[in-house]
């Protein structure tokens, strides 16, 4: 029969069916499992998370194949993996491992400062990062299939996160209010494709999802998330950094899902223990700006 | 008019919602139990049916759900053929459990293996575009279950009576007929149930 894979449908798609959902860091089987118990939509298989590759600094590459074979075979929600910007070799490997999402990601270090992957020629999606709205439809115009914001990872502290969401939201709000023929020059300015400018006017959000990342480090920086428009949430650190990660992880969850039940949240936020160790942004050196990684 | 809720826990509740708003029916997104009260027709959305399940734990929606299905009509996409279905394999018990028919999750494979393809599909004249996304089929229907379309020889939508479930996407495309299918079966037995009280 008339069958085709990897088509826009398929691939957002997918992203599609992880919204009002956490995907959460994990480094092998056994935190893998803890993510799906605790009701991850998905879990990102990694050597280190961002914080220990923060704190390991040198060069950030992608996951040893072990690794992620051993999660691969451990759960049964959806697995991702994240291969270096711009690294045409690793992508491929990890798609024909059966990954079933790639994040080209600045918590690795960039192989390629100039070109990001042409990810319309896989049939595995892709996720990537953004901090303005020009970031985010460049990314879909090379073929992601599904946004997140950079924020700043690994340091257990949302602002950046925070900073991202509330730009792109307004960024969409004022495509949404223009006329047609002002698009154009906001392209330029924007330094984004006009087809996708048209297609937010029309939709009146982004064509994929878009999720938060960078810093979410509590089950309030979640639902803060959510309340500024997210689709769902990525936890890198937060969780297995934290004093007791089955239950940070079930409360991230439940506080995602609700983000708007203030009660419910305060509950779930009640004795969690000590959350990751936070790093406040302007310590940070500018070459430690993970954010900067990537056009 | 009828009222019909979608399982607002998780996954692509915004895409049925936005494919059963074109209806003569009142949208609702069931978030908490009490909400399940006054509905006609309940849709239970694509999603990662393991996650689904856990927030129905979670919030003490089994019962409930179980309940409504024991009165009223439910429509499953995908995660929501696996929490209809009465057998899951590799799964002891079931969830919800009402369609007699056995689900294989993930069947036709990972990520990378997801597809679409024209289908035809039983009382719809013309070809269904079925986005298929890690999608299960169903293995196994029992008696009085009706097939309603078939891919590569494995089902991938039937019906039980007030039960309609398919392994795709019908919420990932503009074309609404199986969404329609179901608000005709939501009002049918709304009508029926009112002749016989």
């Amino acid at each position: 029969m008339n069958q085709q894979t990897g088509t826009d449908r398929v691939k957002r798609g997918m992203a599609e069916m992880q919204k009002g959902g956490v995907i959460m860091d994990v480094i092998n089987a056994e935190q893998a499992k803890i993510a799906e118990e605790a009701g991850a939509v998905a879990v990102m298989a990694l050597e280190r998370v961002p914080s220990d590759i923060r704190a390991a600094g040198g060069v950030a590459r992608m996951a040893d194949p072990t690794i992620v074979e051993e999660v691969v075979n451990a759960v049964s929600i959806p697995v991702m993996a994240k291969c270096r910007i711009g690294h045409i070799v690793e992508a491929r490997v990890l798609e024909s491992m059966g990954v079933d999402y790639i994040d080209e990601s600045e918590v690795l270090t960039p192989v390629d400062e100039e070109y990001h992957l042409d990810k319309r020629k896989y049939t595995v999606p892709f996720v990537c990062g953004a901090r303005n709205l020009g970031e985010a439809l460049r990314r879909v115009g090379e073929g992601a299939a599904m946004l997140r914001t950079k924020g700043e990872p690994g340091t257990g502290n949302v602002v950046e996160a925070v900073r991202h969401q509330r730009l792109i939201q307004s960024q969409i709000r004022k495509i949404s209010s223009m006329s047609e023929d002002e698009l154009m020059t906001e392209a330029k300015n924007l330094q984004a494709p006009f087809e996708l400018l048209l297609q937010i006017k029309e939709l009146g959000r982004l064509p994929v999802v878009n999720f938060a990342a960078g810093g979410i480090a509590t089950p309030a920086d979640a639902a803060l998330m959510m309340e500024l428009g997210s689709d769902g949430v990525f936890v890198g650190s937060g969780i297995f950094k934290s004093d007791n990660p089955e239950k940070f992880a079930k409360a991230i969850v439940e506080a995602t899902t609700h983000y708007q039940d203030y009660e419910l949240i305060a509950n779930i936020s009640k004795n969690l223990g000590i959350a990751m160790p936070g790093i406040e942004i302007s310590s940070l050196k500018p070459t430690e700006r993970m954010q900067e990684r990537g056009w | 008019m009828v009222k019909v809720g979608v399982l607002g826990l998780q996954g692509a509740i915004r895409e049925h919602v936005k494919a059963l708003e074109t209806k003569e029916a009142e949208i609702v997104v069931v978030k908490r139990v009490e909400q399940l009260e006054d509905l006609d027709g309940l849709v239970l959305p694509g999603g990662e049916s393991t996650t689904m399940r856990r927030l129905i734990d979670q919030y003490g929606f089994l019962e409930p759900l179980k309940a409504f299905a024991a009165e009223k009509p439910i429509f499953g996409t995908c995660a929501g053929l696996i929490l209809l279905s009465e057998r899951v394999e590799g799964l002891e018990g079931s969830h919800i459990g009402v369609m007699n028919v056995t689900a294989k999750r993930n069947a036709f494979g990972r990520q990378r293996e997801s597809f679409e393809a024209p289908l035809p599909v039983e009382g719809l004249d013309e070809d269904f575009i079925g986005v298929f996304i890690r999608a299960p089929y169903i293995e196994e229907v029992g008696e009085n279950v009706e097939v309603l379309a078939t891919f590569n020889e494995k089902i991938v939508a039937a019906r039980d009576g007030r039960f309609l479930a398919c392994a795709f996407h019908p919420e990932l495309t503009d074309d609404d007929r199986m969404h329609q299918m179901f608000i005709d079966m939501v009002l049918e037995f709304k009508k029926e149930g009112l002749a016989t009280e």
